[in-house]
């Protein structure tokens, strides 16, 4: 029954969605974090989704189920920002702290952008139950 | 007179194989609508049902019982990719507006087919109960 897979689909969608709101967490947590050196500052992160193509298991069929997953965490590489402030307690020898390079706007852009689309699957998964509870009472 | 389910339910069985295939594959497009990459897909609800309804006429009769069973079950239909208005720039022809219209159209189409399959199975009860 194809609609069980939809519990599947959804349901990863929505933990890989909520991975990205966790780094979003991260990130604006640690949006103003100060370091002395450039290579120990905090980087803002990003998930890296993928579509699972499982071709082998569909039986040589083209695969109507494609669920998603995070590939990977990465670190931003934009360089952080460099401030000249020699009375702070974690200035370096030249007078210069680093601020880590999270945007605060393009996080709260991607909050929103995540919850929406975890609210999408939510839908969907709402939805298919729906449709399966409405096949089980075929007859009645 | 043996009752068969494949003449009493018609085509309305294979319409739901096919329309709950179409359910998985909106929630793919759903599920990946932020993955950089992803190419939307879709089933031609029209061509899909043709298909399985000229496969079904010329199905192949069992006139001996050593001839082997042929599986006369619903393939699953022709995968298509959408063509998108405006795709992104990460390679993403998902439109989450355009899924989500298809995916709310097709429950109700589901749920339609469900109505009609209700309708025959009350109406063999009727006939069985004979009241």
């Amino acid at each position: 029954m194809a609609l069980f897979n939809v519990f599947d689909i959804a349901g990863s969608s929505m933990s890989a969605q909520s991975v990205r709101l966790n780094t979003v967490a991260s990130n604006l947590a640690n949006a103003d974090v100060v370091s002395t050196k450039e290579a120990d500052v905090y980087r803002s992160r990003q998930p890296v989704f993928a579509a699972v193509m499982d071709t082998l298991n569909s039986g040589g069929q083209e695969q109507a189920s494609i669920p998603v997953r995070v590939a990977a965490i990465v670190e931003n590489k934009a360089a952080a920002r460099q401030e000249f402030q020699p009375e702070h307690p974690m200035a370096n020898k030249q007078g210069y702290i680093f601020r880590s390079n999270v945007n605060a706007i393009e996080e709260m852009a991607n909050m929103m952008a995540a919850s929406r689309s975890y609210q999408n699957n939510v839908e969907v998964f709402n939805t298919s139950k729906q449709l399966l509870l409405k096949t089980l009472t075929l007859g009645r | 007179m043996p009752i068969s389910f494949d003449s009493a339910l018609g085509v309305h069985e294979k319409a739901l194989a096919l329309r709950s295939q179409r359910v998985e594959v909106l929630a793919s497009n759903i599920a990946n609508a932020d993955t950089p990459g992803y190419k939307a897909r879709d089933i031609d609800f029209k061509s899909a049902m043709a298909n399985v309804e000229a496969k079904s006429a010329n199905a192949l009769a069992r006139t001996n019982s050593k001839h082997i069973q042929i599986n006369n079950a619903v393939n699953s239909a022709e995968m298509l990719y959408r063509v998108p208005n405006q795709s992104s720039l990460d390679g993403n022809t998902v439109d989450a507006q355009v899924e989500k219209s298809a995916f709310a159209d097709n429950a109700l189409r589901y749920q339609a087919t469900i109505t009609f399959l209700d309708g025959k199975f009350k109406g063999m009860i009727a006939a069985l109960k004979g009241e």
